[in-house]
Protein backbone atom coordinates (compact mmCIF):
# COMPACT_ATOMS: atom_id res chain seq x y z
CA UNK A 1 0.00 0.00 0.00
CA UNK A 2 1.23 3.43 -0.96
CA UNK A 3 1.45 6.38 1.86
CA UNK A 4 -1.28 8.75 2.10
CA UNK A 5 1.29 11.78 0.48
CA UNK A 6 2.39 9.61 -2.57
CA UNK A 7 -1.03 8.29 -3.59
CA UNK A 8 -2.28 11.88 -3.17
CA UNK A 9 0.61 12.61 -5.72
CA UNK A 10 -0.83 10.00 -7.99
CA UNK A 11 -4.17 11.00 -8.14
CA UNK A 12 -3.40 14.33 -8.47
CA UNK A 13 -1.15 13.97 -11.49
CA UNK A 14 -4.55 11.56 -13.18
CA UNK A 15 -6.70 14.44 -12.74
CA UNK A 16 -4.72 16.91 -14.24
CA UNK A 17 -3.35 14.53 -16.85
CA UNK A 18 -7.22 14.01 -17.95
CA UNK A 19 -8.29 17.88 -18.14
CA UNK A 20 -4.90 18.40 -19.70
CA UNK A 21 -6.24 16.12 -22.20
CA UNK A 22 -9.76 17.42 -22.23
CA UNK A 23 -7.99 20.57 -22.75
CA UNK A 24 -6.33 19.47 -26.08
CA UNK A 25 -9.30 18.03 -27.17
CA UNK A 26 -11.15 21.32 -27.05
CA UNK A 27 -7.85 23.62 -28.15
CA UNK A 28 -5.89 21.70 -30.57
CA UNK A 29 -8.71 19.13 -31.81
CA UNK A 30 -11.72 20.74 -31.56
CA UNK A 31 -12.46 24.44 -32.97
CA UNK A 32 -13.04 26.39 -29.60
CA UNK A 33 -10.18 28.52 -30.13
CA UNK A 34 -11.45 29.93 -33.33
CA UNK A 35 -15.45 29.01 -32.46
CA UNK A 36 -16.95 32.16 -31.73
CA UNK A 37 -17.05 35.67 -33.00
CA UNK A 38 -16.71 38.12 -30.30
CA UNK A 39 -19.24 41.03 -30.03
CA UNK A 40 -20.73 40.43 -33.55
CA UNK A 41 -23.26 42.11 -35.18
CA UNK A 42 -26.18 40.35 -37.49
CA UNK A 43 -26.53 41.48 -41.34
CA UNK A 44 -28.87 39.74 -43.67
CA UNK A 45 -28.60 39.05 -47.51
CA UNK A 46 -31.45 37.45 -49.70
CA UNK A 47 -30.10 34.85 -52.34
CA UNK A 48 -32.40 33.08 -55.12
CA UNK A 49 -30.72 29.82 -54.28
CA UNK A 50 -28.59 29.13 -51.68
CA UNK A 51 -27.35 25.41 -53.04
CA UNK A 52 -25.88 23.65 -49.93
CA UNK A 53 -25.35 26.48 -47.79
CA UNK A 54 -25.63 25.33 -44.13
CA UNK A 55 -25.78 27.13 -40.67
CA UNK A 56 -22.48 27.92 -39.14
CA UNK A 57 -21.02 27.92 -42.28
CA UNK A 58 -17.94 30.54 -42.78
CA UNK A 59 -18.29 34.31 -44.28
CA UNK A 60 -14.75 35.28 -45.31
CA UNK A 61 -13.94 38.96 -46.78
CA UNK A 62 -10.79 38.09 -49.01
CA UNK A 63 -10.47 34.43 -47.92
CA UNK A 64 -10.36 35.20 -43.79
CA UNK A 65 -13.12 34.37 -41.69
CA UNK A 66 -15.08 37.18 -40.44
CA UNK A 67 -18.03 35.73 -39.20
CA UNK A 68 -20.83 32.45 -39.75
CA UNK A 69 -23.86 31.98 -40.81
CA UNK A 70 -26.27 32.08 -37.92
CA UNK A 71 -29.76 31.39 -40.15
CA UNK A 72 -30.92 30.28 -42.86
CA UNK A 73 -34.98 30.66 -43.74
CA UNK A 74 -37.27 31.07 -46.81
CA UNK A 75 -39.02 34.17 -47.32
CA UNK A 76 -42.89 33.17 -48.87
CA UNK A 77 -43.19 36.65 -50.08
CA UNK A 78 -40.00 37.33 -52.64
CA UNK A 79 -39.61 33.56 -52.49
CA UNK A 80 -35.80 33.89 -51.89
CA UNK A 81 -34.18 32.56 -49.54
CA UNK A 82 -33.38 35.06 -46.17
CA UNK A 83 -29.29 34.41 -44.79
CA UNK A 84 -28.69 35.96 -41.56
CA UNK A 85 -24.84 36.30 -40.39
CA UNK A 86 -23.26 37.24 -37.37
CA UNK A 87 -19.82 39.35 -38.35
CA UNK A 88 -17.28 39.95 -35.70
CA UNK A 89 -17.49 43.15 -33.95
CA UNK A 90 -13.70 43.79 -35.25
CA UNK A 91 -14.67 44.34 -38.79
CA UNK A 92 -17.80 47.15 -38.54
CA UNK A 93 -16.09 48.74 -40.95
CA UNK A 94 -17.61 47.10 -44.35
CA UNK A 95 -19.24 49.25 -47.27
CA UNK A 96 -22.83 49.39 -47.54
CA UNK A 97 -22.98 48.79 -50.66
CA UNK A 98 -20.58 45.40 -50.57
CA UNK A 99 -21.66 42.21 -52.52
CA UNK A 100 -22.06 39.08 -51.28
CA UNK A 101 -21.89 35.76 -53.33
CA UNK A 102 -21.69 31.80 -52.40
CA UNK A 103 -18.63 30.17 -52.48
CA UNK A 104 -17.33 26.88 -52.44
CA UNK A 105 -14.14 26.23 -51.43
CA UNK A 106 -11.98 23.41 -53.71
CA UNK A 107 -14.46 20.98 -56.04
CA UNK A 108 -16.29 19.40 -53.50
CA UNK A 109 -15.48 21.35 -50.25
CA UNK A 110 -18.14 22.85 -48.16
CA UNK A 111 -20.09 26.58 -49.07
CA UNK A 112 -19.59 29.61 -48.22
CA UNK A 113 -20.38 33.13 -48.08
CA UNK A 114 -17.81 35.62 -49.61
CA UNK A 115 -17.81 39.60 -49.42
CA UNK A 116 -16.29 41.93 -51.56
CA UNK A 117 -15.88 45.05 -50.21
CA UNK A 118 -18.02 48.05 -52.24
CA UNK A 119 -16.58 51.90 -52.43
CA UNK A 120 -19.38 53.46 -49.71
CA UNK A 121 -18.50 55.79 -47.44
CA UNK A 122 -21.67 54.60 -45.11
CA UNK A 123 -20.41 51.18 -43.22
CA UNK A 124 -22.83 48.46 -42.49
CA UNK A 125 -24.75 48.06 -39.23
CA UNK A 126 -26.90 45.46 -37.62
CA UNK A 127 -29.70 44.39 -39.27
CA UNK A 128 -28.59 46.31 -42.34
CA UNK A 129 -29.35 43.86 -45.40
CA UNK A 130 -26.88 43.28 -48.47
CA UNK A 131 -28.86 44.14 -51.49
CA UNK A 132 -25.97 42.76 -54.33
CA UNK A 133 -25.82 38.99 -54.09
CA UNK A 134 -24.96 36.19 -56.34
CA UNK A 135 -26.64 32.78 -55.83
CA UNK A 136 -24.89 29.37 -55.37
CA UNK A 137 -23.93 27.91 -58.38
CA UNK A 138 -26.05 24.53 -58.83
CA UNK A 139 -24.08 22.02 -60.94
CA UNK A 140 -27.46 20.32 -62.52
CA UNK A 141 -28.13 24.06 -63.93
CA UNK A 142 -24.70 24.03 -64.99
CA UNK A 143 -24.32 20.75 -66.75
CA UNK A 144 -27.99 21.39 -67.99
CA UNK A 145 -26.52 24.55 -69.66
CA UNK A 146 -23.86 23.30 -71.54
CA UNK A 147 -25.93 20.19 -73.23
CA UNK A 148 -28.64 23.14 -74.24
CA UNK A 149 -25.78 25.24 -75.87
CA UNK A 150 -24.43 22.27 -77.55
CA UNK A 151 -27.73 21.01 -79.03
CA UNK A 152 -28.33 24.71 -80.80
CA UNK A 153 -24.40 24.50 -82.10
CA UNK A 154 -24.91 24.20 -86.03
CA UNK A 155 -24.00 20.80 -86.62
CA UNK A 156 -19.94 20.92 -87.79
CA UNK A 157 -19.45 20.69 -91.57
CA UNK A 158 -18.74 17.17 -92.92
CA UNK B 1 -47.81 -25.49 -16.46
CA UNK B 2 -43.89 -25.49 -15.56
CA UNK B 3 -42.78 -23.57 -18.67
CA UNK B 4 -45.30 -20.63 -17.33
CA UNK B 5 -43.89 -20.77 -14.05
CA UNK B 6 -40.01 -20.77 -15.21
CA UNK B 7 -41.30 -17.45 -16.94
CA UNK B 8 -43.23 -15.68 -14.16
CA UNK B 9 -40.47 -16.83 -11.51
CA UNK B 10 -37.51 -15.10 -14.13
CA UNK B 11 -39.83 -12.13 -14.90
CA UNK B 12 -40.70 -11.10 -11.55
CA UNK B 13 -36.80 -12.01 -9.73
CA UNK B 14 -35.47 -9.47 -12.64
CA UNK B 15 -38.10 -6.67 -11.97
CA UNK B 16 -37.50 -7.51 -8.16
CA UNK B 17 -33.70 -7.28 -9.43
CA UNK B 18 -34.19 -3.99 -10.75
CA UNK B 19 -36.36 -2.69 -8.06
CA UNK B 20 -33.22 -3.17 -5.60
CA UNK B 21 -30.61 -1.72 -7.86
CA UNK B 22 -32.86 1.46 -8.08
CA UNK B 23 -33.54 1.86 -3.91
CA UNK B 24 -29.75 1.37 -3.99
CA UNK B 25 -28.77 3.84 -6.36
CA UNK B 26 -30.97 6.05 -4.31
CA UNK B 27 -28.79 4.96 -1.00
CA UNK B 28 -25.47 5.88 -2.42
CA UNK B 29 -26.40 9.03 -4.29
CA UNK B 30 -27.94 10.01 -0.55
CA UNK B 31 -24.67 8.80 1.63
CA UNK B 32 -22.49 10.09 -1.45
CA UNK B 33 -22.98 13.70 0.33
CA UNK B 34 -21.26 12.76 3.09
CA UNK B 35 -18.24 12.17 1.63
CA UNK B 36 -17.41 15.95 1.19
CA UNK B 37 -16.19 15.68 4.78
CA UNK B 38 -14.34 12.74 4.15
CA UNK B 39 -12.76 12.99 0.44
CA UNK B 40 -10.12 10.67 0.85
CA UNK B 41 -11.87 7.74 0.79
CA UNK B 42 -12.55 8.91 -2.73
CA UNK B 43 -8.75 9.68 -3.59
CA UNK B 44 -7.90 6.65 -2.58
CA UNK B 45 -10.29 4.83 -4.68
CA UNK B 46 -9.95 7.39 -7.52
CA UNK B 47 -5.87 5.67 -7.20
CA UNK B 48 -7.67 2.19 -7.64
CA UNK B 49 -9.83 2.75 -10.43
CA UNK B 50 -8.04 5.76 -12.16
CA UNK B 51 -4.54 5.64 -11.91
CA UNK B 52 -4.24 1.85 -11.74
CA UNK B 53 -6.21 1.58 -15.00
CA UNK B 54 -4.11 4.05 -16.79
CA UNK B 55 -1.77 2.10 -18.27
CA UNK B 56 -4.23 -0.15 -20.00
CA UNK B 57 -5.89 2.74 -21.54
CA UNK B 58 -3.08 4.71 -22.52
CA UNK B 59 -1.35 2.08 -24.53
CA UNK B 60 -4.91 0.78 -26.04
CA UNK B 61 -5.73 4.35 -26.80
CA UNK B 62 -2.14 4.86 -29.03
CA UNK B 63 -3.02 1.57 -30.77
CA UNK B 64 -6.14 1.97 -31.75
CA UNK B 65 -5.38 5.56 -32.93
CA UNK B 66 -2.35 4.30 -34.81
CA UNK B 67 -4.60 1.32 -36.33
CA UNK B 68 -7.62 4.40 -37.43
CA UNK B 69 -4.41 6.06 -39.32
CA UNK B 70 -3.36 3.28 -41.33
CA UNK B 71 -7.13 1.69 -42.46
CA UNK B 72 -8.19 5.51 -42.24
CA UNK B 73 -5.53 6.60 -45.18
CA UNK B 74 -6.16 3.23 -46.91
CA UNK B 75 -9.55 4.42 -47.46
CA UNK B 76 -8.79 8.13 -47.95
CA UNK B 77 -6.14 8.08 -50.45
CA UNK B 78 -7.96 6.22 -53.04
CA UNK B 79 -9.98 9.04 -53.02
CA UNK B 80 -7.41 11.32 -53.40
CA UNK B 81 -8.19 13.21 -49.94
CA UNK B 82 -5.77 11.83 -47.70
CA UNK B 83 -5.38 15.04 -46.13
CA UNK B 84 -8.86 14.72 -44.15
CA UNK B 85 -7.17 11.69 -42.38
CA UNK B 86 -6.93 13.87 -38.86
CA UNK B 87 -10.59 15.00 -39.27
CA UNK B 88 -11.36 11.00 -39.59
CA UNK B 89 -9.61 10.06 -36.72
CA UNK B 90 -10.25 12.85 -34.34
CA UNK B 91 -14.14 12.34 -35.40
CA UNK B 92 -13.87 8.66 -34.88
CA UNK B 93 -11.98 9.07 -31.78
CA UNK B 94 -14.18 11.94 -29.94
CA UNK B 95 -17.67 10.47 -30.72
CA UNK B 96 -17.32 6.85 -30.82
CA UNK B 97 -14.14 4.81 -30.27
CA UNK B 98 -13.05 7.26 -26.84
CA UNK B 99 -15.90 6.54 -25.22
CA UNK B 100 -16.84 2.83 -25.76
CA UNK B 101 -13.62 1.32 -25.63
CA UNK B 102 -12.96 3.59 -22.83
CA UNK B 103 -15.55 2.12 -21.11
CA UNK B 104 -15.94 -1.45 -22.30
CA UNK B 105 -12.00 -1.62 -20.88
CA UNK B 106 -12.97 0.03 -17.75
CA UNK B 107 -15.69 -2.66 -17.06
CA UNK B 108 -13.28 -4.95 -17.52
CA UNK B 109 -10.59 -3.52 -15.70
CA UNK B 110 -11.78 -1.56 -12.80
CA UNK B 111 -15.38 -2.54 -12.86
CA UNK B 112 -14.56 -6.31 -12.47
CA UNK B 113 -12.53 -5.72 -8.95
CA UNK B 114 -14.69 -3.26 -7.69
CA UNK B 115 -17.33 -6.13 -7.84
CA UNK B 116 -14.89 -9.31 -6.75
CA UNK B 117 -13.97 -6.42 -3.78
CA UNK B 118 -17.43 -5.85 -2.29
CA UNK B 119 -18.35 -9.24 -3.05
CA UNK B 120 -15.68 -10.63 -1.12
CA UNK B 121 -16.30 -8.40 1.60
CA UNK B 122 -19.57 -9.10 1.90
CA UNK B 123 -18.50 -13.19 1.61
CA UNK B 124 -15.86 -12.12 4.75
CA UNK B 125 -18.75 -10.34 6.64
CA UNK B 126 -16.88 -7.25 6.57
CA UNK B 127 -19.91 -5.04 5.79
CA UNK B 128 -22.04 -7.21 8.39
CA UNK B 129 -19.42 -6.57 11.00
CA UNK B 130 -19.46 -2.75 9.71
CA UNK B 131 -22.92 -2.67 10.45
CA UNK B 132 -22.34 -3.94 14.21
CA UNK B 133 -20.68 -1.22 14.68
CA UNK B 134 -22.84 1.48 13.41
CA UNK B 135 -20.57 2.17 10.47
CA UNK B 136 -23.18 2.28 7.67
CA UNK B 137 -21.40 0.21 4.81
CA UNK B 138 -23.31 2.07 1.83
CA UNK B 139 -21.47 5.76 3.12
CA UNK B 140 -17.68 4.08 3.95
CA UNK B 141 -17.67 1.42 1.23
CA UNK B 142 -19.65 1.67 -1.47
CA UNK B 143 -19.99 5.15 -1.98
CA UNK B 144 -16.49 6.63 -2.48
CA UNK B 145 -15.78 3.87 -4.97
CA UNK B 146 -18.95 4.70 -6.95
CA UNK B 147 -18.16 8.58 -7.14
CA UNK B 148 -14.57 7.55 -8.07
CA UNK B 149 -15.84 5.48 -11.18
CA UNK B 150 -17.93 8.64 -12.04
CA UNK B 151 -14.68 10.76 -11.70
CA UNK B 152 -12.70 8.65 -13.20
CA UNK B 153 -13.99 7.48 -16.53
CA UNK B 154 -13.96 10.72 -18.11
CA UNK B 155 -10.87 11.91 -17.35
CA UNK B 156 -9.95 8.16 -19.09
CA UNK B 157 -11.85 8.73 -22.33
CA UNK B 158 -10.16 12.14 -22.46
CA UNK B 159 -6.79 10.85 -22.09
CA UNK B 160 -7.60 7.48 -24.19
CA UNK B 161 -9.09 10.21 -27.35
CA UNK B 162 -6.06 13.01 -26.76
CA UNK B 163 -3.34 9.89 -27.15
CA UNK B 164 -5.40 8.54 -29.60
CA UNK B 165 -5.05 11.66 -31.94
CA UNK B 166 -1.44 11.26 -31.33
CA UNK B 167 -1.06 8.12 -32.36
CA UNK B 168 -2.86 8.90 -35.57
CA UNK B 169 -0.91 11.79 -36.31
CA UNK B 170 2.29 9.36 -35.71
CA UNK B 171 0.95 6.79 -38.30
CA UNK B 172 -0.65 9.65 -40.58
CA UNK B 173 2.08 12.04 -40.56
CA UNK B 174 5.64 9.83 -39.18
CA UNK B 175 4.95 6.90 -41.55
CA UNK B 176 2.20 7.69 -44.23
CA UNK B 177 3.58 11.53 -45.39
CA UNK B 178 0.27 13.47 -44.78
CA UNK B 179 1.24 16.57 -43.93
CA UNK B 180 1.19 17.95 -40.77
CA UNK B 181 -0.44 21.12 -41.49
CA UNK B 182 -3.47 19.70 -43.32
CA UNK B 183 -3.76 17.05 -40.71
CA UNK B 184 -4.69 19.69 -38.09
CA UNK B 185 -6.31 22.28 -39.54
CA UNK B 186 -9.35 19.97 -41.25
CA UNK B 187 -9.51 18.39 -37.63
CA UNK B 188 -10.01 22.00 -36.48
CA UNK B 189 -12.23 22.75 -38.83
CA UNK B 190 -14.50 19.79 -39.16
CA UNK B 191 -14.34 18.91 -34.73
CA UNK B 192 -16.84 21.05 -33.47
CA UNK B 193 -16.79 21.53 -29.86
CA UNK B 194 -20.27 21.61 -28.35
CA UNK B 195 -21.40 18.88 -31.29
CA UNK B 196 -18.43 16.54 -31.13
CA UNK B 197 -16.34 16.93 -28.05
CA UNK B 198 -18.56 18.06 -25.00
CA UNK B 199 -20.69 15.17 -27.04
CA UNK B 200 -18.42 12.65 -26.26
CA UNK B 201 -17.93 14.22 -22.63
CA UNK B 202 -21.27 13.32 -22.28
CA UNK B 203 -21.28 9.83 -22.91
CA UNK B 204 -18.25 9.11 -20.74
CA UNK B 205 -20.15 10.93 -18.11
CA UNK B 206 -23.12 8.45 -19.08
CA UNK B 207 -20.94 5.73 -18.86
CA UNK B 208 -19.12 6.17 -16.05
CA UNK B 209 -22.53 6.55 -14.03
CA UNK B 210 -23.71 3.43 -15.28
CA UNK B 211 -20.63 1.23 -15.00
CA UNK B 212 -20.07 2.18 -11.75
CA UNK B 213 -23.54 1.52 -10.61
CA UNK B 214 -23.67 -1.80 -12.47
CA UNK B 215 -20.22 -2.91 -10.67
CA UNK B 216 -20.61 -1.81 -6.85
CA UNK B 217 -24.71 -3.09 -7.04
CA UNK B 218 -23.56 -6.49 -8.74
CA UNK B 219 -21.09 -6.83 -5.85
CA UNK B 220 -23.09 -5.75 -2.78
CA UNK B 221 -26.08 -7.79 -3.90
CA UNK B 222 -23.37 -10.89 -4.75
CA UNK B 223 -24.29 -14.75 -3.27
CA UNK B 224 -22.09 -14.44 -0.15
CA UNK B 225 -19.90 -17.71 -1.32
CA UNK B 226 -16.96 -17.62 -3.78
CA UNK B 227 -19.11 -19.22 -6.60
CA UNK B 228 -21.78 -16.38 -5.91
CA UNK B 229 -18.84 -13.64 -5.70
CA UNK B 230 -17.44 -15.38 -9.13
CA UNK B 231 -20.51 -15.18 -11.21
CA UNK B 232 -21.56 -11.54 -9.76
CA UNK B 233 -17.74 -10.47 -10.92
CA UNK B 234 -18.73 -12.27 -14.56
CA UNK B 235 -22.17 -10.75 -14.69
CA UNK B 236 -20.63 -7.18 -14.48
CA UNK B 237 -18.54 -7.36 -16.86
CA UNK B 238 -21.36 -8.50 -19.06
CA UNK B 239 -24.16 -6.46 -18.22
CA UNK B 240 -21.77 -3.41 -18.38
CA UNK B 241 -20.27 -4.41 -21.56
CA UNK B 242 -24.11 -4.74 -23.11
CA UNK B 243 -25.49 -1.85 -20.90
CA UNK B 244 -22.30 0.73 -22.79
CA UNK B 245 -23.24 -0.72 -26.17
CA UNK B 246 -27.03 -0.38 -25.89
CA UNK B 247 -26.52 3.61 -24.41
CA UNK B 248 -24.45 4.58 -26.72
CA UNK B 249 -26.82 3.83 -29.47
CA UNK B 250 -29.71 5.62 -27.82
CA UNK B 251 -27.23 8.30 -26.92
CA UNK B 252 -26.00 8.65 -30.89
CA UNK B 253 -29.08 8.58 -32.34
CA UNK B 254 -30.21 11.25 -29.77
CA UNK B 255 -27.71 13.95 -30.36
CA UNK B 256 -27.82 12.62 -34.42
CA UNK B 257 -31.22 12.62 -34.93
CA UNK B 258 -31.92 16.28 -34.65
CA UNK B 259 -29.02 16.83 -37.74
Amino acid sequence: MLSRKSLEVWVGLFVAAGILALAMLAFKVGNLATADVQGSYRIQARFDNVGGLKKKAAVTMAGVRIGRVAEISFDNKKYQALVSMDIDGRYNNIPKDSSSSILTSGLLGDQYIGIEPGGDDAFLQNGDTILRTQSALVLEKLVGQVIFNKANEPAPPK
Amino acid sequence: MNTFYTLGHIIISTIERLGRASMFLYEVVLGSWQLLRRFYLVVQQVYAVGVLTLLIILVSGLFVGMVLGLQGYNTLVKFGSANSLGLLVALSLVRELGPVVTALLFAGRAGSALTAEIGLMKATEQLAGMEMMAVNPITRIIAPRFISGVIALPLLTALFSAIGVLGGHLVGVGMLGVDAGAFWSQMQNGVDFRGDILNGVAKSVVFGFVVSWISVFEGYDAVPTSEGVASATNRTVVYSSLAVLALDFILTALTLGDV
